[in-house]
């Protein structure tokens, strides 16, 4: 083979590796997404959201205390995380920015970001289980507040930072004070960029097993109580799918079902969002 | 950047309030630390540091621990995970930037990004129902009637395929590990200059080696970055490995025997250990995790920002 050719075919060869690979990811996401759909579909009933667990083998048992408890685990970690993370962003964009302290607490947050989840379900098992002797979901809530703030943190300071800086100077030469310039300038021109950055970093959290496991742990009652152990959607599934029962396996597949589906949507919503607004990111 | 420098009294606490928010990211690393340090000083005390890390042993009854079936699990998925991983990550990375029409670019790009977005939880319910039993009756004894029967390398292959086991769990950390790698690698390729990439066309190179002779070299410390990131994330990952690993403390040389990683460990042990030295010695396992994790993940933070600054100008 010619010189040319040769150089032609391993082209083609490495192209069509590559396209192979690209095929390959998108075989992976369609085989988990359409598996999860097969077998969640046909578990699906309204008994799952309006009934609480039976006895395995007695069947019209649903999980509506695990949805209960996974709507409050994670209405309350946003309700703690997201205020932290907005406001330590906020300082990071807007008071100390390009200063050596920033880069450091920025960096930490990204490496925060990524640190094991388990790890952070043995710190507060330590902190907060440990010395009151029970678990609780203010536990779990917190547990998971943890995970959320470095998140919010990162894409506050990431969103207000695009946000032109001669708009500030405008405002400050309107005589208004930093604060008033930040709250209603600064955070109006970020509200898109900072609400789906929540709401992504909502998406994060509710996947989240790991932390869970020894902070809210389970309770196959149905509780409103924060300070006792409470229900969650993914331990749950965890529970359910390592124990022998059919029963339990099928409500796992549609609890995951649904919770896929939501995580799913979230993020394609925010990422749609993000590339509407700041068409270059 | 001119900032007024009149103090209004909101103003400070403002201030106040958001530098200390900023400051519980630090608060939170060096607590974390602590804690864990302090939680697990019993194990260390008895076990010390190398002899844990050195010790086969994990028995409860005769109360001895020590990390070597754990560390030596994570380090086998991890690493085969990121063999697995890294050519597929780089592959889509050339597929995304350099192959793909314009109108496939983004939305092929955002399809496996929506990897990283499925819980783990997910991945190990699938890997447990799905995925393990096509590795125990098509895959797994399929590659024993193959490389199985190479001198040397047959012996990764011995045993029974179960699923539940070493390669299972290596395959479904490495499909999750896809994205990071990807979306990186993706990234430092959009560094490279177009104009070098175009004298490069210029010169009459086919398209592979532009991306071989430009653009890797280009982007070589980002993609490293991104590796590691990936490995930091592989190294903490739970819930995907605890379905389909079967927590069996053991060091083995064969793929499908079940084993046991740092994470598996702590999630099926956590609640169940009933003496002080054995919920110490768990602590002293996500202390290792932590700090293992914390030295890769900021190893690859330095590559992917030194990787930036050298092209970014």
């Amino acid at each position: 083979m010619s010189n040319t050719g040769m150089r032609k075919f391993k082209n083609l060869v490495a192209l069509s590796l590559s396209t192979l690979a690209a095929a390959l990811g998108l075989f992976w996401l369609i085989f988990i997404l359409g598996d999860v759909v097969v077998h969640g579909i046909g578990a699906l009933n309204l008994n799952l959201f309006l009934n609480d667990p039976s006895p395995p083998g007695f069947g019209g048992g649903g999980l509506r205390n695990a949805f209960v408890g996974h709507i409050m685990i994670t209405f309350f970690a946003t309700l703690l995380g997201v205020p932290v993370g907005l406001l330590g962003g906020t300082f990071l964009a807007e008071y100390v920015r390009g200063k050596r302290f920033a880069m450091i607490i920025s960096t930490l947050s990204d490496i925060m970001v990524s640190t094991p989840s388990i790890v952070i379900g043995t710190f507060i098992y330590a902190v907060l289980v440990k010395p009151l002797g029970h678990f609780s979901g203010w536990a779990g809530a917190i547990a998971l507040a943890i995970i959320m703030i470095p998140v919010v943190l990162r894409t506050t300071e990431d969103m207000l930072t695009l946000v032109p800086w001669s708009l500030r100077e405008a405002a400050f030469a309107l005589g208004a004070p930093r604060y008033k310039v930040i709250i209603s300038v600064v955070y109006r021109g970020a509200a898109a960029g900072i609400f789906t950055g929540v709401l992504l970093s909502m998406a994060r959290v509710m996947g989240e097993t790991a932390p869970l496991l020894f902070t809210s742990f389970n309770n196959s009652f149905f509780s409103t109580n924060m300070n006792e152990p409470i229900s969650s959607l993914t331990v749950t599934i965890f529970q359910y799918a390592m124990g022998p029962y059919d029963d339990w396996h099928s409500q796992a597949w549609a609890a995951s079902l649904i919770m896929t589906l939501l995580i799913l949507a979230i993020t394609i919503i925010g990422r749609l969002v993000i590339r509407w607004r700041y068409p270059g990111k | 950047m001119a900032v007024p420098v009149k103090k209004h009294p909101v103003d400070v606490t403002f201030y106040l309030f958001t530098a200390g928010a900023s400051l519980s990211v630090l608060a939170f690393t060096v607590g974390i630390l602590y804690v864990l340090l302090s939680e697990s000083s019993l194990a260390i005390e008895r076990f010390g540091i190398l002899d844990f890390i050195t010790s086969t042993e994990w028995n409860p009854v005769t109360e001895s621990f020590g990390a070597a079936t754990t560390l030596f699990g994570t380090a086998v998925t991890t690493v085969l995970s990121l063999v697995f991983a890294v050519p597929i990550a780089i592959g889509v990375a050339i597929f995304v930037t350099e192959i793909a029409p314009n109108f496939l670019k983004g939305p092929i790009g955002a399809a496996i990004e929506l990897l990283a977005a499925i819980p783990s939880i997910i991945y190990g319910m699938w890997g447990l129902f799905t995925l393990a039993p096509i590795m125990s009756e098509y895959i797994e004894p399929a590659l024993q009637g193959t490389v199985g029967r190479l001198p040397l390398i047959g012996i990764l292959f011995e045993g029974t395929p179960m699923g539940i086991d070493l390669l299972t769990a290596s395959l479904i950390l490495s499909i999750m590990i896809i994205p990071f790698t990807a979306s990186i690698s993706r990234d430092a390729f959009n560094l490279t200059p177009a104009v070098v990439k175009e004298s490069a066309y210029g010169l009459g190179a086919t398209k592979w080696e532009v991306i071989r002779s430009v653009i890797l070299p280009y982007s070589k410390l980002g993609i490293f970055g991104g590796v590691i990131l990936s490995l930091g994330r592989a190294i903490g990952e739970t819930m995907a490995v605890a379905f389909v690993l079967g927590n069996n403390h053991q060091i083995t040389t064969s793929l499908y025997d079940a084993a046991a990683t740092i994470t598996v460990t702590l999630a099926n042990e956590f609640t169940e250990a009933d003496t002080d030295i054995y919920l110490s010695s768990l602590f002293y396992l996500a202390l290792l995790l932590f700090v293992l994790s914390f030295i890769v993940l900021a190893a690859a933070k330095l590559f992917v920002i030194r990787a930036e600054r050298r092209f970014a100008r």
